[in-house]
C-alpha cells in the first residue's frame, strides 16, 4: 500500500439514514441478511477507501459513524452496484478528485472498471446466468478490487532481480547434469549491462555459498545456505527427466535455486563481494570443487563444528548484554518449532496425495457402478456424480503441488536459514574466544618476560618484548574483530528478522491465493454435484426457482 | 401397526474433558433400548421398552434366516457389529504421543475424537435401528414369533440364544459358502425374471462392494487431512506466541484459519461418510440379502430337478413311485413358493433401492450446499486476511465481523 506511514484510519463520516441493530440483520433465513455485505453502507465507504485511499483522507464523504461501533447498521441504503447508483457515484469521485488534485485518473477509471464489473455481474445473476451465491459475489469482487491494487504496488523496482529458469539436461548417462539459466536484470552500474543471463549448474551454485561462507561468516554474516544435494534425486533425473517425480524435482530445485540467489542479492554486503558478481556475469565459471561437504549431511556438519567448538570451551562468556543470549534461544526454540510444523505438512502434502489417489479410484468405482445400474436416471446421476469426483481429483492434485511447493518449501527454507543464523552467533562466540586466547597468550609471554628479566638472558629478552608488542597488537585486533562482529550479528539479525517477515508474509499470501482458488473451484464442483443429485434424480417439485431460493437470489 | 424405534444407553458419560473416555471395550458394552409403539392385539401392552445387546439382534436375524417358511423372502441384512476400533487406536496413539504436544493441541485432538467416536456411536444405533424397522413393516415377518419375543420379552434373551446356536450351530456358514457354487454352477434357469435379476445382482454386488471399499478410503483421508489441520493449527499457534516480530499476527491468522479449515474439512468427511458411504455399504448388504434369496431358490429348484431325477429311477425301478412322487410334488411345491415370492420381493427390492438412493443423494446436496456457504464464509475470511497483512487493518476490523454474521 503506498499510503504513507503515520496514515490514521480515517473517520468514517456521520450517517444520514435511520439505523437499525446490527442484530436484525443477523438472521439467518432472512433474504435481506444475506445481502448486508453489499447494503452496508459502511462497507461501501470502505469499497471506495480501497481505491482512493488519498481522496478518502482529504475528503470526507457522508457515509456511516467509526469501526468502533459496530452495532448500528443501515437498513435501506441505496444499492452500490444498482445501476442509477453506479452512475451517480463515479462523477462524484472524479470531480472531487479533480479538484482536490491529489490522485491520478487512473484510480478513477479503476473504479470505474470495476463498477462495470459489477454490473456485468449483477445483471447476469437477474438473467439467471449465474447460481453462485451473493456471498461468492462478493468474495470474488472484493477480490478483484483487491487485485487490481497490489498490481499497482508491485510495481516497485529492485535494484537487482534475478531469475532462475529453463533447467536442460546435459549430457546423458551418469555424467549428465542440469544447466539453469541464471538472468539478472539490474540498475546498478557496477555490472557489465542492464540486463544479462550465464548458464549455471547446480554445483556452482554450492560452489559460491562455499566462497561466501568462507569470507563473510568470519563477519558474522548471515550466508543464506543453498538446497541441499540429493544423489537420489540427481540419479533419477539422470536416467531421464520425463517421468514426474524427476520433473517435480527439478522444479524443486530450480525454485529454490531461485529463491537462494534472490536472497544473496538482496543481502546488501553479499551483493558487493566479487564473488557474487562473478557467479551473475561471468560467462565460463570454473568448475566448483570439493562441493562434497555442501552436501545436506555435510552442511549440517559445518554448522555443528561450529557449536561443538563453542561447547567445548571452558570459560563461559560473561556477556554484558543478555540481547545475544536471548535472541539464539529464541533463534534455537523457532527451529524447533519449525522443524515440527515441517513434518506436519509433510504428512498433509501425503494425506492430500493419498486423497487425490483414492478419489481417482473412487470415481472410475462409481463409473461402473453407474453402467450397472439399470434404473437410467440413477445410473446418470451415478455417472455424472463419478466425473464430478474426477474432477475434484484434480483440484486436489494441485493443492497437493501448492502445500508442498509454497508453504513445506517456506518452512525448510528457514529452518535451513535459522542453521545458519546459528551459525552466525557461534562465530561471534568463536571471535570471543580467539580473543580470550590471544590475552592468555600475551599473559604467558608477560610472565616470561618477567622471568627473562630476573634470569638476566638480555638477548632473549629482547625477542619477548617483540612478541609481547605482536600479541598486545593481536589482543587489540581481536577484541575490535569481536566487538564488530557483534555489531554485525546484531544488526545481520534484526535484518534477517524483517526479510523473514516480509517472506512469510508474502509466501502465506501466495498460499491462501491458491487455496482460494481451490475453493472456489471446490464450491462449484460441490454445486454441480448438488445439481446432479437433485435433478438426475428426478424429484418431483424441485424448480429453478426453489432452487433461488434456496441461493437467497434477490429477484430481479 | 407396528413401530419399534431404537435408544441407547452409553454406559460411561463422557461429558467432562479431564476424564478419559471410556471407550466400550466389546461390543456387549453397547446397551440398546428398544422401544415399541404398537396397536396390535397380539402384543400385551400397546407402549413398551426392553434392553437389547447387539447380539441379540444377530439371533433375530439367524432364526429368522434359517426359518423355512421365509425362504422366499429377502431377509433384511443383520447389523454389522458396532466397531470402535478406529477411534480407540487413535485414542492410544494421542495417548502416546501427548507428551510431545501442547496442550492446547491435545484437548482439540480428543474433542475430535469424541466427536468421531459420537458418530460412530450414532451410524451403529441407526443400522440397528433400520433392522428393526424394516421387520416391522414386513407385512409377513412382522409376524415372526422370534421378532415378538425379541421386541416384548423383558428379560435377558442370552439363554435363548445359546439354545439356537447349539440348534443351528454351522449350518448357516456351510450353507454361505456353498451358495455361490449353486448360483454360478449353471443349474438351469427355467425364467428369464430370474436369469436378469440373477446377472444383474451378481454384477452390481461385486461393483457396489468395490465402490464401498473406495469411498471407505476417500473419507479416511479427508479425515486425516483435517486432523493434520488441527496440529499445524496448534504449532502455529506456538510459533505466533513466541514470535515477538512482525511475523506474530500473520502466524496468528494463518493459525485461525486452519482451525476453520478443519472444523470444515471434518463435517464434510463425516457427512460423506454418512451419506454416502453408508448409503453405498448397506445397500451392499442388502444386495447381498437377495442373492441369499436367489441361492435359496437355486437350491430349491436343484431339488426339484434331483427329484425329478429320483422319480424317474424310481419309475424305472417300480420301486417306491408313490414317495418319489409325492417328494418330487414338495419339491415342486416348495419351488412354486419361493418363486412366486422372490418375484414380489425382488421387484420391490428394486424400487426400495432407487428410494433409498435419490433419498440420500439429496440430502446430500443440501448438506453440499451448506458446505458450501460455508466455505463462502472462510474464503471471505481468506480475503480479509490477505487485505489485513496489507496493513488494511481497519478493514480487517469490518470484514471480522460481518464474517461473525455469515
Amino acid at each position: 500500500m503506498a499510503a504513507s506511514s503515520d496514515r490514521n484510519p480515517p473517520p468514517f463520516p456521520a450517517s444520514e439514514e435511520p439505523e437499525t441493530g446490527l442484530c436484525d440483520m443477523a438472521d439467518g433465513d432472512s433474504d435481506e441478511g444475506e445481502d448486508i455485505f453489499v447494503n452496508n453502507v459502511r462497507l461501501r465507504a470502505f469499497l471506495l477507501l480501497l481505491l482512493c485511499p488519498s481522496f478518502v483522507q482529504s475528503t470526507p464523504v457522508a457515509v456511516s459513524r467509526g469501526v468502533s461501533q459496530p452495532d448500528q447498521v443501515s437498513e435501506e441504503p441505496p444499492d452500490l452496484f444498482s445501476e442509477e447508483e453506479a452512475i451517480s457515484t463515479a462523477p462524484t469521485l472524479s470531480t472531487t478528485a479533480k479538484s482536490n488534485g491529489v490522485h491520478s485518473d487512473d484510480e478513477n477509471d479503476l473504479f470505474a472498471e470495476l463498477l462495470a464489473a459489477v454490473d456485468c455481474f449483477h445483471s447476469g445473476i437477474s438473467k439467471g446466468y449465474f447460481v453462485l451465491p451473493p456471498l461468492e459475489l462478493k468474495c470474488g469482487l472484493l477480490y478483484y478490487c483487491f487485485q487490481q491494487l497490489e498490481e499497482e504496488e508491485a510495481k516497485d523496482s529492485f535494484d537487482v532481480d534475478v531469475s532462475v529458469t529453463s533447467p536442460e539436461k546435459i549430457g546423458d548417462g551418469m555424467n549428465a547434469y542440469v544447466a539453469y539459466k541464471v538472468s539478472t536484470r539490474t540498475s546498478l552500474n557496477m555490472f557489465r549491462s542492464k540486463t544479462f543471463f550465464v548458464r549455471r549448474r547446480f554445483s556452482d551454485f554450492l560452489g559460491l555459498y562455499e566462497k561466501l561462507s568462507v569470507k563473510q561468516s568470519l563477519h558474522g554474516c548471515i550466508v543464506p545456505p543453498p538446497p541441499e544435494k540429493s544423489v537420489v534425486g540427481m540419479t533419477k533425473v539422470k536416467v531421464g527427466m520425463d517421468d514426474p517425480s524427476s520433473v517435480e524435482f527439478v522444479e524443486r530445485r530450480r525454485a529454490a535455486l531461485e529463491r537462494y540467489l534472490q536472497r544473496v542479492v538482496s543481502h546488501p554486503s553479499l551483493l558487493q563481494d566479487p564473488d557474487v558478481r562473478e557467479f551473475l556475469e561471468r560467462e565460463d565459471l570454473p568448475r566448483a570443487v570439493n562441493t562434497q561437504a555442501l552436501s545436506g549431511a555435510g552442511f549440517l556438519k559445518m554448522i555443528n563444528k561450529a557449536s561443538d567448538a563453542v561447547n567445548k570451551m571452558t570459560i563461559k562468556m560473561n556477556e554484558s548484554d543478555t540481547w545475544f543470549e536471548d535472541k539464539f534461544q529464541e533463534v534455537e526454540n523457532e527451529e524447533q518449532q519449525l522443524r515440527k510444523l515441517h513434518a506436519v505438512v509433510d504428512s498433509l502434502v501425503n494425506h492430500r496425495k493419498e486423497l487425490c489417489m483414492n478419489t481417482a479410484v473412487f470415481a472410475k468405482s462409481m463409473a461402473m457402478l453407474g453402467n450397472s445400474e439399470d434404473n437410467t436416471a440413477l445410473s446418470r446421476a451415478l455417472s455424472q456424480l463419478a466425473e464430478v469426483e474426477d474432477k475434484m481429483e484434480q483440484l486436489h492434485q494441485e493443492q497437493a503441488a501448492s502445500d508442498f511447493f509454497i508453504f513445506a518449501e517456506l518452512l525448510a527454507d528457514y529452518i535451513r536459514m535459522l542453521g545458519a543464523v546459528r551459525g552466525c552467533f557461534d562465530q561471534r562466540m568463536r571471535a570471543w574466544q580467539r580473543w580470550q586466547e590471544a590475552q592468555s597468550t600475551l599473559q604467558k609471554k608477560r610472565e616470561a618476560e618477567a622471568k627473562l628479566l630476573w634470569a638476566n638472558k638480555p638477548d632473549k629478552l629482547q625477542q619477548a618484548k617483540e612478541e609481547i608488542t605482536e600479541w598486545e597488537a593481536r589482543v587489540t585486533q581481536y577484541e575490535r574483530d569481536f566487538d564488530r562482529i557483534g555489531m554485525t550479528v546484531r544488526k545481520e539479525v534484526l535484518r534477517f528478522e524483517k526479510e523473514k517477515a516480509k517472506d512469510f508474509k508474502s509466501q502465506i499470501i501466495k498460499y491462501l491465493e491458491s487455496m482460494l482458488q481451490s475453493e472456489q473451484r471446490v464450491m462449484i464442483h460441490s454445486h454441480s454435484k448438488a445439481y446432479v443429485y437433485v435433478f438426475y434424480s428426478g424429484v418431483e417439485g424441485f424448480s429453478p426457482e426453489s432452487w433461488q431460493r434456496v441461493y437467497y437470489i434477490p429477484d430481479g | 401397526m407396528l413401530k419399534a424405534t431404537l435408544k441407547t444407553k452409553r454406559l460411561h458419560s463422557t461429558q467432562s474433558v479431564s476424564d478419559t473416555p471410556h471407550l466400550p471395550q466389546l461390543s456387549r458394552e453397547v446397551k440398546f433400548t428398544v422401544h415399541t409403539k404398537t396397536t396390535l392385539s397380539s402384543f400385551q401392552k400397546p407402549e413398551f421398552s426392553v434392553p437389547r445387546q447387539h447380539e441379540d439382534f444377530i439371533w433375530l436375524h439367524d432364526t429368522l434366516v434359517e426359518t423355512e417358511d421365509y425362504a422366499g423372502l429377502i431377509i433384511p441384512p443383520a447389523p454389522p457389529k458396532p466397531d470402535f476400533e478406529g477411534p480407540r487406536e487413535k485414542m492410544h496413539k494421542l495417548g502416546e504421543g501427548e507428551a510431545t504436544m501442547t496442550k492446547e493441541e491435545y484437548t482439540k485432538m480428543k474433542q475430535e475424537l469424541e466427536a468421531e467416536y459420537l458418530a460412530v456411536f450414532k451410524k451403529t444405533v441407526q443400522v440397528h435401528e433400520i433392522f428393526l424397522q424394516r421387520l416391522s413393516s414386513h407385512p409377513i415377518l412382522n409376524k415372526d414369533r422370534n421378532f415378538q419375543i425379541f421386541l416384548e420379552y423383558d428379560q435377558d434373551l442370552s439363554v435363548r440364544r445359546k439354545n439356537a446356536k447349539e440348534m443351528f450351530g454351522g449350518f448357516f456358514k456351510n450353507m454361505v459358502k456353498s451358495a455361490d457354487e449353486v448360483l454360478i454352477s449353471g443349474v438351469k434357469e427355467v425364467d428369464d425374471f430370474f436369469e436378469q435379476e440373477k446377472t444383474f445382482l451378481l454384477d452390481y454386488y461385486s461393483k457396489i462392494k468395490d465402490s464401498t471399499a473406495k469411498a471407505e478410503k476417500m473419507t479416511r483421508s479427508h479425515k486425516n487431512i483435517a486432523d493434520d489441520y488441527i496440529r499445524i493449527s496448534a504449532t502455529l499457534n506456538s510459533l505466533s506466541s513466541d514470535d515477538s516480530t512482525a511475523n506474530k499476527k500473520h502466524l496468528e491468522k494463518m493459525s485461525d484459519l486452519f482451525e476453520k479449515l478443519r472444523k470444515v474439512e471434518g463435517r464434510v468427511a463425516s457427512d460423506q461418510e454418512l451419506k454416502l458411504t453408508e448409503l453405498l455399504r448397506y445397500y451392499m448388504r442388502d444386495i447381498q440379502a437377495a442373492k441369499d434369496l436367489l441361492y435359496r431358490r437355486a437350491r430349491a429348484l436343484a431339488d426339484y430337478e434331483n427329484s425329478n431325477k429320483a422319480l424317474d429311477k424310481a419309475r424305472l425301478k417300480s420301486k417306491d413311485i408313490p414317495q418319489a412322487e409325492e417328494h418330487q410334488q414338495q419339491c415342486l411345491q416348495k419351488f412354486d413358493k419361493l418363486s412366486e415370492s422372490g418375484k414380489k420381493e425382488l421387484t420391490s427390492f428394486k424400487g426400495r433401492r432407487v428410494v433409498a438412493f435419490r433419498k440420500n443423494l439429496i440430502e446430500m446436496a443440501e448438506l453440499e450446499i451448506k458446505h458450501a456457504k460455508v466455505r463462502s464464509s472462510i474464503q471471505l475470511y481468506y480475503i480479509c486476511f490477505i487485505m489485513c497483512t496489507n496493513e488494511l487493518q481497519y478493514a480487517w476490523g469490518i470484514c471480522k465481523i460481518l464474517c461473525e454474521q455469515i
